[in-house]
Parts: C-alpha cells; sequence; structure tokens
C-alpha cells in the first residue's frame, strides 16, 4: 500500500515537471538580458515593440465581438429549444458538435473560398474571424448553456413572469438570463480565451491579430515572441481559472445538499 | 392556431440556423464540392492527387503522429487519472490536478511552441543548464523541429485532455463492484480482466479516438514550432492556401480538407459512441 | 429443481471483535455465535457498527483484534476471495456490462465452470428469484426489487458457506421491500444456509430472523430470538429502540416499582425515582369517572386503536387496544390507568 502510494507519488512529480518546465523555461526566456543576466527590459519594451498594441487592440476587440455575438444568437435560441421545442434538443446538440468535427484549418480553407467574392467589410477586415469564432465555440457554448437551462425550472420561470404581464422580452432579460448567470459568464470566459490565442484562422485568412503577431515577431526576437506569448497565456489562463472556481463552487453546494 | 404557433416557434429559429448555414455549412459544402471539380468539370483527380505522393505521405505522417501521441497520451494519462482518484474527492492533490487538466487541455498552438523552445530549443533554459552540467543535448534540441519533437510537445495538451476525459469514468467504478467480485472469490487480477477492464474499455477506446481526432486536426502549434518543415496533412492544406502550390492544385487542398474531415468526424462519432456508452454503464 | 439444501453451510464464531478508526471504535469487543442454518441480524441505528462487524466476516475489512473462526476454522487473516462467502449489498452491485444470467454465473466463471453448465445454473437459480424470464436483460434494464433479486441469486450461485446481506432491501419501495423479505426468508429457510443479515429496520428485523443482535456504539446490547427482544428486552436501549415505550415516572423500592399507583415487578432492581418502561399494548384501560387519566385522543388502526390520554400528573400515556374494546372510550372521557403484570425495565428518572 504504501510502496504503491510512493510510487504514485514519483510518477506524479515527474509528470509535473514535464508540465512546469516549459513554462518555467518561457518566463526565464523572456527575462534573459545581455550577458547572462536578467531583467524586466523585455517586458518593458514589449508595449514599445512595433506593431504590439495595434494588434493586441484588434484581439481585445475580436474578443469582445466574439462574446456579444455568441451570446446574442445562442442564448435566446437555446432558451427557446428548451422552452417550446425540447424535441429539438439532440437535433441542436448534433449540429453544434459539428465543429469538434472540422479542423479548425480546413474550415479557415472553406471561408476563403467561400467567401472570396464577399464584399470587402466582411472579407478584408477580422470581422469574419469573429464571425468564425463563434461558430467555433458553438461545442462549448451550447453545452454550458443547455446545462444551465437543464438545472432551472426555464417553463415555471417564464410563465410566472408571463403570468404576471412581463412580454417575451422581459421574461429573456429580467428572468431567464439573471438565473443563467454562471453558465453565461462560463460561455464569455471560453469564448474570450479561444478568440484571443487562436492563430490557425487569423494566420491563413491573413489578418493581422496578437498571435500571428508573435509568431512573426519570433522570427526576429524569440525573447520578445515569448514574452507576448506569455501575457495571452496569463490571461487566458486566469480567464479559466476564474471559470473553474466559479463553476466548482456553484456545483458542489447541490451534490452536498442531495 | 397551434399550427401558428409551430410555425413562430421553427422562425426564432431560424437566425440560429441561418447562421450555421452561412459560417459553418458553406464553407463546407463549398470545400467538399470543390473536391470534386477540376477544370474540365467533375472528377475524382483531386482526392486520387490528396491520397497519393506527397499529400498521400502526409496522411501517413500526420496519422502516425497522431496514433503515438494519442497511445502515450492515453497511457499516461490513464495512470495520472489511477493515481488521482486514490486520493481523497476533496483533497487539495485531486482539485489541483483537475483544475489544472482543464486548463492545460486548452493550451496549444502559438505559446506552447514558444514555451517548449525556450525550454529545449538550443539557447533554451534546461538545454543550457544540462550542457553546463556536462549533458550535451543539442542533438534532442534539433529533434525538436521534427516528427518526434512534436510528439513531445503534443503530449502537452493531450495527457490533460486525456486526464480530463477519463477521469469521471474511474470516478464511475463503484466500490461496491471490487467488493462484491471479492466475496464472489475474485482475485484483484481476475477483478480488472472481467470487470475492471471491459467497463473501462469503452471510456478509454472513446478518449483515444477523442486525442487522435484532437491530434490530426491541430494545426497552430506544428505551423509555430516547426514553420511548415514537417508535412502533416493540416500543414499541406495550410500551404496549398497560401499558394505554396503549382497552378491547378488550388482543388487538391480541398480534398485533403474533406479527407480530413471524413477521418476527424469519424474519430469524433466512436468517441460520441463510447461516451454514450459510458454514461449509461457508470452513472 | 436442482438447487437445493446447502451442505456447506457453516457456523460462525466471533470473538473479541475490535477494530477503530481513528479514535472511534466502530466494533468495541464483539462476541457472538451464529448457528449453522440459522439467520441472525444485526440490528442497529447507523453507525452501531452492525456493518463493519459483516465486512468483518467478509473478509472487506480487517480487525483490530479478535477472531473470526467458521466451520470450526480461523479465518481472521483470510482474503475476502478465499473465504467462500457471499455477500447482498444495498444497492448497484450487478456489473453493468454483464446480462443477468452472466451476473449470477460470475462466481461460477471464477471457479472455472465451463459455459455451457453455468449457464444453466444461471437460469436454475433465476428461476429461484422468479427472473428466468429476464435472463438475458442488463442491469439497467430492471428495476431495483429485481436487480436486488438477481444479486441474491449471484450470491447464491456460488453456494457459499455463509450468505451476508448489507442492508438489502433499504433502497427499495415499501411494497417491494415487504415482499423480497418474505422471499428471502423462504429461499433461505429452503436452502439451510447461514445468513447475516444487517438492517436498521426493527420490522424487517422481527419478521425474518431466527435471532437478532442488537448493537449500539459497536457494542452488543442483546441477542435473542425476536419474541425475546421484544418482550424482554435487556437494556433500557434496546426496549426503546424496538417498538415504542411510554415513558412514566414510578419510584423503585428494590424488586418491584410503584407506578401511577400500581406495583409492578422489575426485570433489574433499583430504588429512588425513576422512569419506568412500559410498551402501549401492556396499558389496561377502565372506563372509570373518578380514574387517573384523561383521554385526549382516539385512532383507528384497524384492528388495533390507539388511544392517547394524559395522567393527572401531565405524563402522556398511549396505549394500542383491540379495536372491539376500544369501542367504549371516547374523547375527554375519563379512565383509570393500569399495566400487564409483567417484569419492567427503568430508566434514570428524567
Amino acid at each position: 500500500m504504501t510502496r504503491r502510494k510512493v510510487f504514485g507519488g514519483v510518477f506524479l512529480a515527474l509528470v509535473g515537471l514535464y508540465f512546469l518546465l516549459p513554462l518555467a523555461a518561457a518566463i526565464e526566456f523572456s527575462l534573459r538580458d545581455v550577458g547572462d543576466t536578467h531583467s524586466l527590459e523585455v517586458w518593458k519594451t514589449l508595449f514599445q515593440q512595433d506593431g504590439f498594441v495595434t494588434n493586441l487592440l484588434t484581439s481585445l476587440k475580436l474578443a469582445l465581438g466574439t462574446v456579444a455575438l455568441t451570446l446574442l444568437i445562442m442564448v435566446p435560441t437555446v432558451t427557446l429549444i428548451h422552452l417550446r421545442m425540447p424535441q429539438f434538443r439532440r437535433t441542436m446538440e448534433a449540429i453544434c458538435v459539428l465543429p469538434l468535427a472540422i479542423p479548425a484549418v480546413v474550415l479557415a480553407n472553406g471561408v476563403f473560398v467561400a467567401f472570396q467574392g464577399a464584399p470587402p467589410w466582411l472579407n478584408g477586415t477580422p470581422v469574419i474571424l469573429c464571425l468564425e469564432y463563434v461558430v467555433l465555440s458553438l461545442p462549448f457554448t451550447y453545452r454550458a448553456l443547455d446545462a444551465g437551462l437543464s438545472a432551472i425550472p426555464v417553463v415555471a420561470l417564464v410563465e410566472a413572469s408571463r403570468t404576471l404581464g412581463g412580454g417575451w422580452a422581459t421574461a429573456l432579460l429580467r428572468v431567464v438570463v439573471p438565473n443563467l448567470r454562471t453558465a453565461i459568464l462560463n460561455v464569455s470566459i471560453l469564448a474570450a480565451a479561444l478568440a484571443l490565442g487562436e492563430f490557425t484562422l487569423a494566420s491563413l485568412l491573413l489578418m493581422d491579430t496578437l498571435p500571428v503577431w508573435t509568431v512573426s515577431a519570433g522570427q526576429s526576437n524569440g525573447a520578445v515572441a515569448t514574452a507576448a506569448s506569455m501575457l495571452i497565456l496569463i490571461v487566458s489562463w486566469v480567464l479559466l481559472l476564474v471559470m473553474s472556481v466559479l463553476s466548482r463552487r456553484r456545483s458542489r453546494t447541490p451534490r452536498r445538499s442531495r | 392556431m397551434a399550427d401558428r404557433r409551430r410555425w413562430a416557434d421553427l422562425a426564432g429559429l431560424s437566425p440560429f440556423l441561418l447562421y450555421v448555414a452561412i459560417f459553418l455549412g458553406a464553407p463546407t459544402v463549398v470545400l467538399a464540392v470543390g473536391a470534386f471539380r477540376g477544370p474540365d468539370g467533375w472528377t475524382l483527380e483531386n482526392l486520387h492527387a490528396a491520397f497519393t505522393g506527397v499529400y498521400g505521405d502526409a496522411f501517413v505522417v500526420s496519422t502516425e503522429l497522431s496514433l503515438i501521441s494519442a497511445v502515450i497520451s492515453a497511457v499516461v494519462g490513464l495512470a495520472v487519472a489511477f493515481v488521482i482518484a486514490a486520493a481523497p474527492e476533496e483533497g487539495p492533490l485531486r482539485q489541483v490536478v483537475s483544475t489544472a487538466s482543464g486548463v492545460l487541455a486548452n493550451f496549444g498552438g502559438v505559446p506552447l511552441a514558444f514555451a517548449f523552445i525556450a525550454a529545449f530549443g538550443p539557447v533554451g533554459m534546461v538545454t543550457r543548464w544540462l550542457s553546463t552540467n556536462g549533458v550535451d543535448i543539442s542533438s534532442f534540441s534539433l529533434h525538436l523541429f521534427d516528427l518526434s519533437g512534436l510528439v513531445v510537445v503534443y503530449l502537452y495538451f493531450q495527457i490533460p485532455l486525456m486526464v480530463l476525459v477519463i477521469l469521471p469514468a474511474l470516478e464511475g467504478l463503484r466500490p461496491q463492484w471490487v467488493e462484491a467480485a471479492r466475496s464472489l472469490g475474485s482475485s484483484r487480477w481476475q477483478y480488472w480482466r472481467l470487470v475492471g477492464g471491459p467497463l473501462l474499455f469503452p471510456p478509454f477506446a472513446g478518449a483515444l479516438l477523442l486525442l487522435f481526432a484532437n491530434s490530426f486536426a491541430s494545426y497552430a502549434t506544428a505551423a509555430a514550432l516547426t514553420s511548415g518543415s514537417i508535412p502533416l496533412v493540416p500543414i499541406q492544406i495550410g500551404q496549398v492556401m497560401s499558394g505554396n502550390v503549382a497552378a491547378g492544385q488550388e482543388n487538391v487542398g480541398k480534398a485533403l480538407g474533406l479527407g480530413a474531415i471524413v477521418l476527424v468526424a469519424l474519430a469524433m462519432g466512436g468517441y460520441g459512441w463510447a461516451q454514450r456508452k459510458t454514461t449509461r454503464w457508470l452513472r | 429443481m436442482t438447487v437445493l439444501i446447502n451442505e456447506k453451510a457453516a457456523s460462525i464464531s466471533l470473538t473479541g471483535i475490535t477494530r477503530s478508526y481513528g479514535a472511534v471504535r466502530a466494533v468495541d469487543g464483539l462476541d457472538l455465535e451464529i448457528a449453522s442454518g440459522e439467520l441472525i441480524s444485526l440490528l442497529g441505528p447507523s453507525g452501531c457498527g452492525k456493518t463493519t462487524a459483516l465486512r468483518i466476516i467478509a473478509g472487506l475489512e480487517q480487525t483490530d483484534s479478535g477472531t473470526v473462526v467458521v466451520g470450526g476454522k480461523d479465518i481472521t487473516r483470510t482474503p475476502a476471495n478465499k473465504r467462500d462467502m457471499s455477500m447482498v449489498f444495498q444497492s448497484y452491485s450487478l456489473f453493468p456490462h454483464l446480462s443477468a444470467a452472466d451476473n449470477v454465473a460470475f462466481g461460477l466463471r471464477l471457479r472455472g465452470v465451463k459455459p455451457a453448465v453455468r449457464r444453466r445454473r444461471a437460469i436454475e437459480l433465476l428461476e429461484l428469484v422468479s427472473l428466468d424470464h429476464h435472463a438475458d436483460r442488463y442491469p439497467s434494464e430492471l428495476s431495483g426489487g429485481q436487480q436486488q433479486r438477481v444479486a441474491l441469486a449471484r450470491a447464491l450461485a456460488v453456494e457459499p458457506k455463509v450468505l451476508l446481506l448489507d442492508e438489502p432491501l433499504s433502497a427499495l419501495d415499501a411494497k417491494v421491500r415487504i415482499q423480497l423479505r418474505d422471499e428471502i426468508r423462504t429461499l433461505q429457510r429452503r436452502l439451510g444456509i447461514t445468513t447475516v443479515f444487517v438492517t436498521h429496520d426493527q420490522e424487517e428485523a422481527l419478521s425474518m430472523s431466527d435471532r437478532i443482535a442488537v448493537m449500539s456504539n459497536g457494542r452488543l446490547e442483546q441477542c435473542g430470538s425476536p419474541a425475546e427482544i421484544y418482550s424482554r428486552p435487556a437494556t433500557p436501549f434496546v426496549a426503546e429502540f424496538i417498538g415504542s415505550m411510554n415513558h412514566v415516572p414510578g419510584i423503585a423500592d428494590g424488586a418491584t416499582v410503584t407506578v401511577s399507583g400500581s406495583r409492578l415487578p422489575l426485570s433489574v432492581p433499583g430504588s429512588g425515582a425513576v422512569t419506568v418502561l412500559i410498551r402501549p399494548e401492556a396499558v389496561r384501560l377502565t372506563d372509570d369517572p373518578n380514574g387517573n387519566t384523561t383521554i385526549t385522543t382516539i385512532s383507528f388502526r384497524g384492528p388495533v386503536t390507539r388511544v392517547i390520554g394524559r395522567l393527572d400528573d401531565g405524563t402522556p400515556i398511549t396505549a394500542d387496544l383491540p379495536s372491539v374494546q376500544a369501542a367504549s372510550f371516547a374523547e375527554g372521557g375519563r379512565v383509570h390507568v393500569t399495566y400487564a403484570e409483567e417484569p419492567v425495565l427503568t430508566k434514570a428518572a428524567d
């Protein structure tokens, strides 16, 4: 028994080392200065790098746009399915997991061909990225909203609101949305993290975003690129951590009461 | 009246359906159709080209990479999950590992590539530290940019994904089953052969398929790490898109894409089937 | 049917069984003799150590000290899979990937019985629990009661020396529970298999057992036939755990106690002010305007009617009377309370 415990501990430590080394190394690399010294020099100059701020802003706007559009389309749709057409839940789920079966690079190729003749505001700007990121995030968006709606008596809530004289819009905004807070937060965080770090579509559709800029900066200055990629990483990890802590806290309460 | 309500409901779904049709359906259909189009109308030339020669090799290399990384991650991930599942449910070890897995499974692409270069690249931290201690891994450093290196890098997001997928299955094994088997006269080995093994097989096989698909579809990590020097299917598709091919070959890219979709979709379908079986068994 | 009398049934003898978890003594010096072919219930509230005791017999837990002897052989250190016993759990213990028949045949498979033979055996056992028509169903396609029947058949298939039942009925609906309870008892009698049955449900224990061992805080309170346990409880704990009790103040002097003007023999001598424990069916009521009690509620329960009253000193008193007798009483009426002349137990006065 104890020998097995020791064995398991050593094994976990080795696996942990594999996961920690690249992170530690990336941080060390971004702190390197001339000779064998370390400093914050690279991080300080990061914001003065040519194109960094522009691309950072583009990526942030993309993230915001993706979150907004995802919520706008998905919250009413999934609510409607739960309220009035529960028989379509399976179909809806099937549609929403489709992007998992289509590699991003293939989607990029399809988008490139399909929208060749589209107006330039769509095809020539990151708007198209935003629209496609909504598609890429469908699988987890649907799962999170579906779980959130399954956990509340949505039909009763909406009927109560309607009998009290509220319209459909009131029911959605004042009753459904507040009860879906956690699910909506999860969806927002996942969509934002995806939009911040996505490289494949952006690069192949020749858009300038932070990850694309980072890779091209890497050709000339490894330390800067490493610092930029750590920044992307830290931001998205903080977002995901917040989500996992919040959803754990929420899921624990009902488990105890059972 | 009832009919009108029904139409109103369907109309409510139309924005979503339209959106998916335009931004997911259209690109896929255009691609699938394009795969069968040549200069003179319908043809199977593109598909033929996609599965022979350099492109055929790309399928072999991609399959090799995905298979190896999936198998290693599945085995290591299962072992990690076993150790974790033995720890107390509300204990810190379990919490940390499952949270970290959730975060790391989403970690791929550009940052991952740079982190590995920073660690094991020619001037990376580990490379330097080892060389000052008399160990020269510069030959390994160069391997970082070839297929074996890519396998090691892919493990970084594949192992956490495996832990995430298989841990619930392990937790679903009820202690009563071990005890019932024991009291009926079963040894530990017989339990795993007759009960535990068969129960874990579907989720394990499903996870293997998921990992395979996940690796097969990955583009960003390989592109950022190797700048396209390894001929993987996604890399080749990217090359064709960027115009790095002879004239008239554009549609071969579409055929490659179609091939990738079919493979990945099959793997994901298998995963979904295994998932359903697992939820019925291990509630 | 060929499945019959179990020739392997063995006696069990537990001596000084003790098991601690940290500072908590789950089982504390348990001694128990179980005869071959007997059905004994371990009864007690949750946390009394009954399940731990059962698991120690099964070998799923180790005892800190003491010995487990089965059929004259010391098996204290024998691993669970070599003990030749089998166990039925509270719920969900069927292997979900095997059909009912394959579940029943599992133990035979471990013993190297050929597929055709074990299949035939499995069907016979399923017949025994009236489920042969569901032989090829999977556990998820069976109801809770059916699953427990299959689990019972699976346990019996290996012809164990001892059958261990760990609250096998407590997850079931009331109706199914009573039905299955009677089936288990009938089957156990017919097979003559030594059976240890753990339960927290006194009614279950009273109706099924040859003997009941009442446990509390890891210790054995009393062991005896259901009638003994019910009518001659050895300790106040047993008295109060089984059935219901009136708590009436009284004055003890040596071998007798005076309670509400009656003198009753004491099971255990005592003196001074005490609380006397009296069963509702031992309370006698006579119509008497000058009596010592006012009736507050009468509730009809079929053959028995429960009459609740208040003694003049304020003590509530409950009497269960045959309904024919109770017909003469009315709510608000005055009665005189006396008690059946049986030895009673006392507790320290409240």
